[in-house]
């Protein structure tokens, strides 16, 4: 067994948790409100009332630890040319042919995409989610804006939710992943394959 | 509240059929404003203050007659007054009572979250449940008139019921009842709209050439309907709406978007599953550490 | 009213002025609603403001307040100029060819007579010219120039359309176009009916107002028919009981008149109201007052009243002068009133000029004040900040309040604006040691007797001898009193054509008046209730909405007075021949057959007297007639002539600029402190009025949540351009003073407010609603009788509060 690479600390990994716990949380509430199919979720919350009242709260702790947790990744989600390399083989990557991949680092372009997409998604769920917020600031803004605010918030949602299903898939799909966030650490072996040019930087091989 | 669970055409939040055994279900009622015959006395929301046991706030004038001066939780409905000049020097004082139209397609019930917290019953008549009720607000973005009310004192929806529970028992509204002048009439739809039909024959015949009947069509008519001198001109009326919808909007989120957003997450973790299943796991051999 | 609610709706044309029966009568303005739907009729409205039943109209025709005379005066020249007068009517039906005494004139705004210095007229030259048979001389061709006709066409021949336009405001097109479908109802087939309130009665020309609408009515044959009459929408669910049961200070019940100090002869007293017919055949009801009188001496004093001790006259107080509200609370100012008992009153909110009633309260050494609710007048001597800023510590006034029941709280009558009694029962128990009205009079009778037994005292006859026969002495009940006043036979009372035959058996109740005696064998509380709780039982509480002739006469819901007759004059709806002028809506008709009038009505007239008979439709007239000579009833003159408020914009009297005397109510009593404190338009430049809204009654929904919901804030209603004029904004603190104080309220800028223009100026308007004061659940505000001056009509001595000078600032 090689030595195994630290790839995030406790306060990391505490922070995505706490997003991930609030996000679950605030996706299974907010599908309960989305479509009758899944408005049983609201039991898990105590009823409907309660999962209207909880939602915006849970919106906005996600809200808040997501901010923190994207200023910490931040630098290492800006696109680089390996980046595009990676993407153009993109169906390689899905069919398991990682033969010959470019050299990526802390992150490859999925997973740039899915940060972006949660950086814009988050915020806007934070304020279509106060315009439509009963029974404090709702009141304070008018239907038309009410309506678009639904929308948007709805739009805002699913996309989330498919990055994140993507992102919990290939977590369990990329074997040796999980272990990033649960213990910190990623295998060399995970390390020189997935992100090799990471690796370099943290190991100076 | 009230009528039968038997005589529910539609049901928030319910993707299955309502029920549908009666043999020719209720006969669709309607309440008559007829503008041109009311008074401004405020009967009516005394009416209704005391049949639903509601009291609002002793509040302050603004500088009009309206008061209270817009609907609320405990106001259902409430008298606009507007100062219009159609002709020069022939000033008209048009006072409409606003509330609940009960829609025969109701915004606020397409957009209910809460399975029966919003019901439309075999008369026409739409009521709010409020014991279903999540106070989520969404009946407000869905309505083309701007009518429910979010109670600041328990967070739930409230609005005209069209008092479903007088008219279930064969009484009329309460505001009916009360109107001294009959300017609010109450019946069968058919029977509303004929009668609606002498009246404005009777404005017309006093030279309101354009009077006419508000049941628009772009909600699929309303089973509150107003008698207009100006039917021409609805926004003389305190904004009466000229052709109101269901905003696009509240239809494209509660309408195709509703099941295909759904869909498309059940299709994502479908597609992840068949991947594992047939393409694998990535898994990093540890020998690779000596390439 | 002349007619009823109901009745309304067979009407063709609604005039609502000086009232807005839509606001204040919301129930009844239905059947004006119905009559625009079912008969097409057409309702014009005349009122300084755009109201809510101007938003009704399908006419609207603005008017200066307090110059409706001048407008109806108008009326009346051009009806009389355009002849468009139901002529057979006003020949037959009317003082029309009545020949006036030579002596008779008006010049310069005033009649002969005129004493300056007392303010009254000595009316002997208005009067008839009395043939040597003893009956009026009449011009039937109406040519002869001192005959009726011909002096009042001279005299409104003033009153031209551009007359009025000064004085009123109103455009000429306008005026024309209001006069043009009056004159329509002059057709036998259309009627018109006028509803009026206290927007004619609350001037100090106001008797005179009502009595020009009723002149226009008359020229058009619209009293007497379904559908027309004058129409005093009653501004209090009882007032009309008021006045029938004569709780004025100058009448008894049945407007039966209390005797004056020069009147201490009984045999005089009787005699000069027992009228005798001015023309011959003609009925003159008021022949029976005698009867009227005895019974209710009877009534009121049971056995100790006999023929010997003339029934009592000398226990009738004597009136050196009148005592009115106005006159009362100016006595009190001057500290001859030592305590005073308020029931059902609110003094302080409901009379002129506030600050002179608190300063006059102030000097009572008690008040005891009546009344279910805790009214302003209770509380006047607390400071209640800006709203009532008086120094307790100065006010000795010990205040007694003595909580009673509402309506809902107890048995009872009421009687509407169409003379209906309707009897009502007890909805609810009252609160807490809350007693009924009669309970607390009969507690203080009865302690007030028991001292009199026991001290003796300064003529205590009136009080030990009146007649206390209730069962429970302390709490006479509503049905004890309802069938006292409706009366009894003492003893049998007899046909007086076959006095062999019984009419009513001794201890039965009376069936009507006309089963009344002046021999003491009967009694009646009020001789216009008798019948109302005969044998049959309580016809008051009767609800049989059946009408079986379809023209909204019915008969068998409740009771009306005078003997169940709901249109009275009803006689005058047919011709002179008997046929009802309009057969589609016949109230009454010669039914030669039987030998005797009937109809969906009950009939006012002699039941059997045949047309030929030539008895004429107005009975209670020694004419048989109808007056527009009004003889010596008025104070101001037989003809009705405009007069400025007394705070008035305009210099002059425009009719009569070159004499001063004549701006407003030469007859008008107006007591010496007053006259300095009359507003004057450089100070005060706007015209103000004064008014109820729909959502509250008077000052006693303010204790209503529901009612305060509804209309919670004082405010005032000021026109755009004033608004514009000042920089007032809806919904700004506006200060509206008068001459006699002020008052702080949110402005209400409204185009329904437009300035006139009043003899070449423009004048802007300013309306107080009256509801608020510093009681209640509504928001603390202003009393609106803060701004009002202390002056009155001259006949009826109603305050002038709809027509007084303000000034405005924002605040």
């Amino acid at each position: 067994m090689s030595k195994p690479v630290q790839r995030y600390t406790a306060r990391e990994r505490s922070n995505h948790w706490i997003v991930a716990i609030a996000f679950v949380l605030a996706g299974l509430s907010g599908l309960a409100l989305f479509h009758p199919a899944f408005f049983f979720l609201t039991n898990l919350f105590g009823g409907g009332p309660w999962t209207r009242i909880l939602h915006p709260f849970i919106g906005v702790v996600l809200f808040l630890f997501f901010m923190a947790m994207a200023a910490r990744f931040w630098r290492f989600n800006h696109f680089t040319a390996a980046d595009r390399q990676w993407m153009a083989r993109i169906g390689d990557v899905i069919r398991n042919r990682d033969r010959g991949l470019p050299e990526i680092g802390k992150y490859n372009a999925g997973q740039k995409y899915l940060f972006w997409t949660m950086v814009v998604s988050i915020p806007l769920l934070l304020l279509s989610g106060i315009v439509v917020w009963q029974p404090w600031f709702a009141p304070y803004f008018p239907i038309w804006l009410l309506r678009i605010a639904v929308v948007v918030h709805a739009l805002a949602a699913w996309i989330m939710i498919l990055g994140i299903i993507v992102h919990v898939y290939a977590a369990i799909w990329v074997k040796g992943s999980v272990r990033a966030m649960t213990r910190g650490t990623v295998s060399e072996a995970w390390a020189k394959h997935h992100h090799r040019a990471w690796y370099r930087q943290m190991t100076g091989k | 509240m009230a009528l039968q669970s038997l005589d529910i055409k539609a049901r928030s939040a319910t993707t299955t059929p309502p029920p549908d055994v009666r043999a020719r279900g209720a006969v669709p009622v309607a309440k008559l404003i007829d503008i041109s015959k009311c008074i401004g006395c405020k009967a009516c929301q005394v009416a209704c203050m005391e049949w639903n046991d509601l009291r609002d706030e002793v509040g302050t004038n603004a500088g009009t007659y309206d008061n209270p001066r817009d609907l609320t939780a405990q106001s259902w409905t409430v008298m606009r007054f507007s100062e219009v000049e159609v002709e020069q020097d022939r000033l008209e004082w048009l006072i409409r009572k606003d509330g609940c139209m009960h829609c025969a397609d109701p915004g606020c019930l397409k957009a209910c979250p809460a399975p029966g917290a919003i019901v439309q019953y075999a008369n026409g008549i739409v009521d709010f449940h409020e014991e279903h009720c999540i106070g989520c607000g969404y009946c407000i973005t869905g309505c083309p008139f701007n009518i429910p009310r979010i109670s600041q004192k328990d967070s739930k929806a409230y609005k005209c019921t069209l008092c479903s529970d007088r008219v279930a028992i064969g009484l009329e509204p309460a505001c009916i009842k009360t109107c001294p002048t009959g300017a609010l009439v109450f019946g069968t739809k058919d029977d509303m709209v004929l009668h609606a039909e002498g009246r404005i024959a009777d404005l017309k015949e006093r030279g309101y050439s354009h009077a006419a009947l508000y049941d628009p069509k772009g909600v699929g008519g309303t089973h509150v309907m107003y008698v207009l001198q100006h039917g021409d001109k609805p926004e003389l009326y305190a904004n009466l709406p000229r052709d109101p919808s269901i905003s696009p909007l509240v239809s494209l989120w509660k309408g195709v978007t509703k099941p295909l957003m759904s869909f498309g997450l059940g299709l994502a973790v479908f597609a992840g599953f068949f991947h594992y299943v047939t393409a694998g796991p990535k898994e990093v051999e540890e020998e690779e550490k000596t390439d | 009213m002349t007619n009823h609610w109901v009745d309304i709706k067979n009407t063709d044309l609604v005039l609502i002025m000086g009232g807005n029966a839509a606001e204040a009568h919301p129930c009844g303005f239905k059947w004006v609603t119905e009559a625009k739907a079912h008969r097409k009729a057409r309702l014009i409205v005349v009122d300084p403001r755009f109201t809510r039943s101007a938003a009704m109209s399908d006419f609207y025709a603005p008017i200066r307040a307090g110059s409706d005379i001048a407008f109806l005066g108008g009326v009346i020249n051009y009806l009389l100029g355009h002849d468009r007068i139901h002529h057979e009517y006003v020949k037959h039906y009317t003082d029309f060819s009545f020949l006036v005494k030579d002596e008779f004139a008006f010049a310069n705004g005033l009649f002969t007579g005129y004493d300056a210095e007392k303010r009254k007229y000595d009316k002997s030259s208005w009067g008839y010219q009395i043939g040597d048979d003893g009956y009026v001389r009449v011009d039937p061709t109406l040519q002869n120039p001192r005959c009726v006709y011909q002096l009042m066409k001279a005299h409104y021949s003033r009153y031209t359309p551009e007359m009025v336009a000064t004085i009123c405001g109103t455009p000429k097109e306008a005026f024309l176009k209001v006069c043009a479908a009056i004159a329509d109802t002059a057709a036998p087939d259309k009627t018109m009916t006028i509803m009026y309130a206290l927007g004619w009665t609350q001037h100090s020309v106001g008797s005179q107002m009502i009595r020009t609408g009723a002149m226009v009515q008359l020229l058009l044959g619209n009293i007497g028919v379904a559908g027309g009459g004058m129409n005093a929408l009653r501004g209090h669910s009882n007032i009309q009981g008021l006045t029938d049961l004569g709780l004025l200070s100058n009448l008894m019940p049945g407007y039966l008149t209390l005797p004056n100090d020069a009147e201490q002869d009984y045999a005089a007293y009787v005699g000069k109201r027992t009228l005798k017919p001015l023309r011959p055949g003609q009925l003159s009801y008021w022949q029976n007052y005698p009867r009227f009188h005895v019974s209710l001496m009877k009534a009121w004093f049971g056995d100790a009243v006999t023929a010997d001790n003339n029934w009592g006259y000398d226990w009738l107080p004597k009136l050196d002068k009148g005592y009115d509200l106005m006159q009362m609370f100016e006595d009190m100012g001057q500290g001859k009133v030592n305590g005073y008992v308020c029931q059902g009153f609110n003094p302080l909110g409901s009379a002129p000029c506030k600050v002179k009633v608190s300063n006059s309260l102030s000097k009572l050494k008690f008040m005891v004040v009546i009344d279910p609710l805790v009214t302003e007048t209770s509380e006047f001597w607390q400071n209640h900040g800006e709203y009532n800023d008086v120094d307790p510590a100065k006010i000795q006034t010990e205040v007694f309040r003595l909580p009673s029941t509402c309506f809902a709280e107890e048995n009872g009558s009421l009687i509407n604006s169409g003379r209906w009694l309707q009897w009502h029962w007890k909805a609810a128990e009252p609160p807490a040691e809350t007693l009924s009205d009669q309970e607390i009079m009969a507690g203080i009778f009865l302690r007030v007797r028991a001292l009199y037994q026991k001290e003796g005292g300064a003529f205590p006859d009136p009080i030990l001898n009146v007649a206390w026969k209730y069962k429970i002495p302390s709490f006479p009940s509503p049905e004890e009193l309802a069938r006292e006043f409706s009366g009894k036979a003492l003893k049998d009372v007899t046909d007086p054509k076959d006095p062999g035959r019984v009419l009513v058996k001794a201890g039965e109740q009376l069936s009507g008046f006309a089963d009344l005696r002046d021999d003491g064998s009967t009694s009646c509380g009020c001789w216009l209730f008798a019948g109302s709780w005969s044998e049959k039982g309580n016809l008051m509480a009767r609800r049989d909405n059946a009408d079986p002739y379809g023209v909204g006469q019915t008969l068998n819901w409740a009771y009306a007075w005078p003997a169940n007759r709901r249109i009275l004059y009803n006689r005058a709806s047919c011709d002179p021949s008997g046929k009802p002028y309009d057969p589609t809506r016949a109230i009454v008709a010669w039914d030669a057959a039987a030998g005797k009038w009937g109809g969906a009505d009950v009939p006012d007239f002699k039941i059997d007297s045949a047309p030929q008979d030539g008895m004429n439709p107005f009975i209670m007239n020694p004419e048989g007639v109808a007056r527009f000579f009004a003889v010596d009833a008025m104070a101001e003159g037989p003809f009705p002539e405009h007069y400025e408020p007394f705070e008035t914009p305009l210099a002059v009297n425009p009719l009569s600029p070159k004499n001063p005397e004549v701006r407003s109510n030469p007859a008008a009593r107006v007591f010496k402190d007053i006259w300095p404190t009359l507003g004057k338009p450089d100070a005060f430049p706007y015209v103000c009025t004064t008014y109820r809204l729909t959502e509250h009654f008077h000052f006693w929904t303010q204790h209503v949540r529901l009612d305060a919901i509804l209309q919670p804030e004082q405010f005032v209603e000021i026109g755009e351009e004033l608004a514009k004029e000042k920089g007032i904004k809806a919904g700004d603190h506006v200060r509206v003073k008068s001459s006699h104080g002020f008052i702080v309220a949110v402005a209400v800028v409204t185009k329904r407010l437009k300035a006139l223009t009043i003899d070449g100026r423009k004048t802007h308007t300013v309306g107080v609603p009256i509801h608020w004061g510093f009681m209640g659940l509504t928001r603390n505000g202003y009393i609106a009788n803060t701004l009002t001056p202390y002056v009155a009509d001259a006949n009826s001595q109603t305050p002038e509060f709809k027509a007084f000078l303000v000034n405005l600032e924002k605040v």
